[in-house]
Formats: C-alpha cells, sequence, structure tokens
C-alpha cells in the first residue's frame, strides 16, 4: 500500500464485506431451507432464518432418499462421489507421473508422437464427443459401472505436463548419483522421484478431487440406473420433480451436502489448493 | 523438446509406463473424436441401417438452421455476460484485498471456496432463489414492480444463468487477479504517488496496464469456462429454455445427439465446438510463450 487513506480503506472493506455476502447468501439460503419442513415452501416468501426441521431432513434423506423422484439415500449417493472422485484423482495422478517419468527420463522410439498425443487431449473435452464416446463406453459394457464413470476421464495432458515441469527441475546429478549407486530406474522413481514430487502430488490432488467430485455431464450420460448416481446427479433428478411437487427443504438439504466435502477440502487445505490451481494452468 | 542429458536405458520400460495413459487416450478421445469428425460428413436413414457419404451437407444445414444460428448468438451472450461479471467483480474484490495488510488472508479464504461447489449445485441454489413464486428476489422486484419470471422471459433466464455462472468462477478469477497485483513492484506506484498521481490515475496508467497479461490469461480461461464447462448450469436449471433462449451451444449438441439422437448434425456441432477449442488453446499456449518474455 503506497499511502494510508481512510474513505479508500473503509470503501475496500466494504467492497469486500459485500463480495463475501454475495458468495455467501446463496449458501445461506440453502442451509436455511434445508431445516424447515415442507408446508413452508407453499407460498409467499421463502424462509430466511432457521427452522425446526434440521435433524428430521438430513436424516430422511440420508437413510431414505427421495422416493417420489426415485433418488437413492444420500449416502449411497454420497459414497458414490467418494469413489468417483478418489478414484478420478489416484488415477490421474498414477498414470499422468508415470508418462510424465518416461518421457522425461527415458529416450524411446515414437516418444514425440506419444507425446503430442497425450498434449492434443487438451483440445478434447467431453463436451465436443457425447455420442461416439458413449458409444465406446457401451460397447465395452462400461455403462452403469465405477469403471465406466471414472477411466475415460482419467487421461490428463494437464497433470502430465505438470509432473514433467517438476521433473526438469530436479538436478540432473540426484539421477546420476542414484546410477553410480546402483540403482534401476524403477527404484530411482520410488526412492527419489516421488518423495521429491510428494507436495505437488498434495496440490495436484486437492484440485483434482474437486473436478472429479463435481462431474456431471459423464455421470448423466454413463448411469442409467440409481444405483451409481453421484450425489451432484441426484439433485438435479429430485429438483425435476419439484417443479411440480416442492420438496425444497430436501432438495436443499442435499445441496448442502453435496457441497460439503468439496469446499472443506478448499477450506482446510486452502494453501495446496492455490498452489495446485496456478500449477495446473501452467 | 527437453528432456534429461543421461537417460536410464530400457527397451521395454519406458512404453509399459506410458502404455495405461496411452490407452485411454487412443480408446476414450482419439478414437470418439475421429468418428465424430466422419460421422459429421455422414447421414443415417431413417431407421439408423445405413450411412451414406454427404460431403458437407451437415454443415450447410447447421448453418441455415436458425436454431442453430440462435444458439450461437446466445452463446455470445452468455460467455460475454459470464466473462464480464466474473472478471469485473474479481477485479474489484482483488484489488480491495490488495490495500488490506492483516484481513487479507481472512477474506482471501472467505471468497475463495465458491470454486469447490459443482456449477450444478450453484444452479439450483440460483434456481431457488429466483424461484417466481417463493424465491427472494423475484419477491423484491415485484416491490419495485417487475414480474420475474424465467419461465417465461428469455431475459431473465439469461441473467440467472449468467449470475450463477459467475458466481462459481469468481474465486478462479480473484485469485489470479491477487497473484498478478502481488507482482507489480510497489515502488512503480510510489513512484508515480511521488509525482502527485492519486488512486485513480495510478489504477488506470500503472496497474492495470501491468495487469494486462494477467486479463488477457484470464479472459481466454473464461470464455473456456462460458462455453465447455456450464453446461452443467444450464441442464440443471433452464434446460435451455424459455423457447431456445439459454441454450448453448454444448447444451444444444448433448439435446440433439443424445436426446434427439440426430448423428449427423450433432457431430457436426462438435467439430464446430472442437475448432473453437482448438483455437482457444492455441491463443492460450501463445500467451504463455509471452507471459515468459514479459
Amino acid at each position: 500500500m503506497v499511502e494510508n487513506r481512510r474513505f479508500l480503506n473503509l470503501l475496500a472493506h466494504l467492497v469486500l464485506i459485500l463480495g463475501v455476502a454475495f458468495v455467501a447468501f446463496p449458501v445461506y439460503i440453502a442451509l436455511i431451507a434445508s431445516t424447515h419442513g415442507q408446508n413452508d415452501f407453499l407460498s409467499g416468501l421463502i424462509p430466511l432464518l432457521p427452522g425446526h426441521d434440521t435433524i428430521r431432513n438430513y436424516s430422511a434423506m440420508m437413510t431414505q432418499g427421495l422416493a417420489s423422484s426415485g433418488a437413492p439415500p444420500l449416502w449411497l449417493m454420497l459414497g458414490n462421489s467418494l469413489i468417483m472422485a478418489l478414484s478420478i484423482s489416484i488415477g490421474k495422478i498414477a498414470i499422468s507421473i508415470i508418462s510424465a517419468f518416461a518421457i522425461v527420463y527415458f529416450r524411446f522410439p515414437g516418444r514425440m508422437i506419444a507425446f503430442w498425443l497425450i498434449f492434443v487431449t487438451l483440445m478434447l473435452p467431453v463436451e465436443v464427443r457425447i455420442l461416439p464416446t458413449y458409444k465406446v463406453v457401451a460397447e465395452l459394457g462400461m455403462l452403469n459401472t465405477y469403471a465406466g464413470l471414472t477411466v475415460p476421464l482419467i487421461a490428463s495432458a494437464t497433470a502430465t505436463f505438470l509432473f514433467r515441469q517438476v521433473f526438469l527441475t530436479i538436478p540432473e546429478e540426484l539421477m546420476e548419483a542414484a546410477r553410480i549407486d546402483g540403482a534401476g530406474p524403477m527404484k530411482f522413481f520410488w526412492d527419489i522421484l516421488l518423495p521429491l514430487s510428494r507436495t505437488n502430488i498434495a496440490a495436484l490432488f486437492v484440485i483434482l478431487f474437486i473436478y472429479g467430485w463435481n462431474q456431471y455431464l459423464w455421470p448423466l450420460l454413463v448411469t442409467t440406473g440409481t444405483d451409481h448416481y453421484t450425489i451432484v446427479l441426484g439433485i438435479k433428478r429430485m429438483a425435476d420433480i419439484a417443479d411440480q411437487q416442492p420438496e425444497w427443504n430436501f432438495i436443499m438439504a442435499t445441496v448442502v451436502l453435496a457441497m460439503v466435502p468439496p469446499v472443506l477440502v478448499v477450506i482446510f487445505m486452502q494453501r495446496l489448493f492455490v498452489k495446485g490451481l496456478i500449477e495446473t494452468e501452467k | 523438446m527437453s528432456t534429461k542429458r543421461n537417460t536410464f536405458r530400457h527397451r521395454t520400460l519406458p512404453y509399459l509406463l506410458i502404455a495405461p495413459q496411452l490407452a485411454v487416450t487412443l480408446v476414450f478421445f482419439m478414437w470418439p473424436a475421429a468418428q465424430a469428425v466422419i460421422q459429421s460428413f455422414e447421414q443415417e436413414d431413417a431407421f439408423g441401417l445405413s450411412t451414406t457419404w454427404v460431403g458437407f451437407q451437415n454443415y450447410q444445414t447447421l448453418f441455415a438452421d436458425p436454431e442453430y444460428l440462435n444458439a450461437l448468438k446466445v452463446t455470445v451472450v452468455f460467455t460475454l455476460g459470464v466473462t464480464a461479471v466474473s472478471l469485473g467483480l474479481a477485479l474489484l474484490l482483488a484489488l480491495a484485498v490488495d490495500r488490506m495488510v492483516k484481513s487479507a488472508t481472512v477474506y482471501t479464504t472467505l471468497l475463495v471456496w465458491p470454486y469447490a461447489v459443482a456449477p450444478a449445485v450453484s444452479g439450483v441454489m440460483w434456481w431457488f432463489m429466483f424461484n417466481p413464486t417463493i424465491g427472494i428476489f423475484p419477491y423484491l422486484l415485484h416491490m419495485v414492480g417487475y414480474d420475474w419470471n424465467h419461465g417465461l422471459h428469455g431475459t431473465d433466464a439469461m441473467i440467472l444463468v449468467i449470475l450463477a455462472a459467475s458466481w462459481n468462477q469468481i474465486s478462479y478469477n480473484f485469485l489470479f487477479f491477487v497473484a498478478g497485483l502481488q507482482s507489480i513492484p510497489a515502488s512503480l506506484r510510489e513512484a508515480a504517488a511521488i509525482d502527485g498521481a492519486g488512486p485513480a490515475k495510478r489504477f488506470w496508467t500503472i496497474t492495470l496496464p501491468l495487469l494486462s497479461p494477467t486479463t488477457f490469461f484470464l479472459l481466454v480461461v473464461n470464455f473456456v469456462y462460458a462455453m465447455f464447462n456450464t453446461f452443467a448450469t444450464i441442464h440443471a436449471t433452464t434446460q435451455g429454455g424459455p423457447a431456445g433462449s439459454t441454450n448453448i451451444l454444448v447444451y444444444k449438441v448433448f439435446n440433439d445427439g443424445f436426446i434427439g439422437l440426430n448423428l449427423g448434425s450433432s457431430s457436426a456441432q462438435s467439430v464446430v465446438l472442437l475448432f473453437i477449442v482448438i483455437a482457444l488453446t492455441v491463443v492460450q499456449f501463445a500467451w504463455v510463450e509471452r507471459r515468459v518474455q514479459y
């Protein structure tokens, strides 16, 4: 700060408080709605102060789900989301770190082609190849399976580039020393590269966990039965019905539960989150 | 391409290491993308029994279709809206945080978490707040004499999806703007202050020009976000309606292909989207090169 201007400082605080209010308000409304009974949503205005049905709403959703819209109990969908987020983030990190290792520490025919093939995936988001990808997954018999939900998403150019960048900054001498001491490539990978990239792996994990948890289009295509629904997808199914039969208290309880895990990850691992966000954009 | 001076010598190991990534890439990325390109030149008969090569006919039909032209227009409005709202608010908040000494980290924590909320989830929350019968905003708007109904009015629906999509993206833009502001040397602003430039003048002549690489980068990222990552926002709220007023390209390609099962048209739309992604990626990487020199 260059100089101290009282008015500008006050203005800055005001802007920030309004900003925080803007981002927090939708969540506040959702939280409040999830504490009310169904009758509070029939007419007039949505409630703005907490109600008394918190425990009833959440326990009903966790154990029974919303039968009228065919939504399974929330613990099932939360479990599916967790499986999906963990498989995608761990899968992406695993296959990317070994391919970056191959690209940086080996010279082999076809290396450039492999590198470009991985690069091109950046330009092929699911949205531009919806039908043919769906067909491939269907023909492989992977519809409605955890493999179908996760495997097609685990190729990652961004993660591969990130690890390549990390490996390139690791001093040559480490590898030479390891070789002189008689370490083979895999021993070098496990004992030197992996420990050295620990924080990068953690930062990437935070970003990819959020990415996996929040997937929408892909689960929408691949799941046809309710047993593989993720929670983000489940909300939508419930909201569809809600237009005729408002069960906003239950929907908002689901909304709250759907955002708690990734939001907690961001808040408690903020440093890693920011690191991951900035690194993956290089 | 750079590698290490010394490399390991092994005939099969590198292939084994890279195989899983390449397998997924080829099976779930390359092959379907190639299929989309081929199908965009073909047409299926009414029963889906045979396909014939029709050249550019799918594309010609597409660009003569008023619905598609409408989707293009809607996408432009939506993309510009989301980018303007989320970049503008994020810059304002970043400038304010940049003035803070002690409270900067607290405010940052309170502002970054919406990044973690799924676009579908934020869509449903905004949908709820704007619900024409019980929502809080229609209630307030009604008091000033405006009849909000995103189920009937295209403009209302567009405002709703722009707000919902921007809400998610503000934290991302905010973090990058804060990083950009911190990389501007304080000495430059101090020198300007000594020369008598006030805060507004310093912002326009020093801060904003020096922030331009960050702004340009964010512009591209936000275009990509608004065009490709907002499918969930639309699908969870307006579903492209009313009357196609929020029918953005990624939603239309899904709707025509997956719901309408119009293979040729959907593939042609995919290819158009593919060109947009390629163009944006090229711009983004060209920018990375430039930033290094900056």
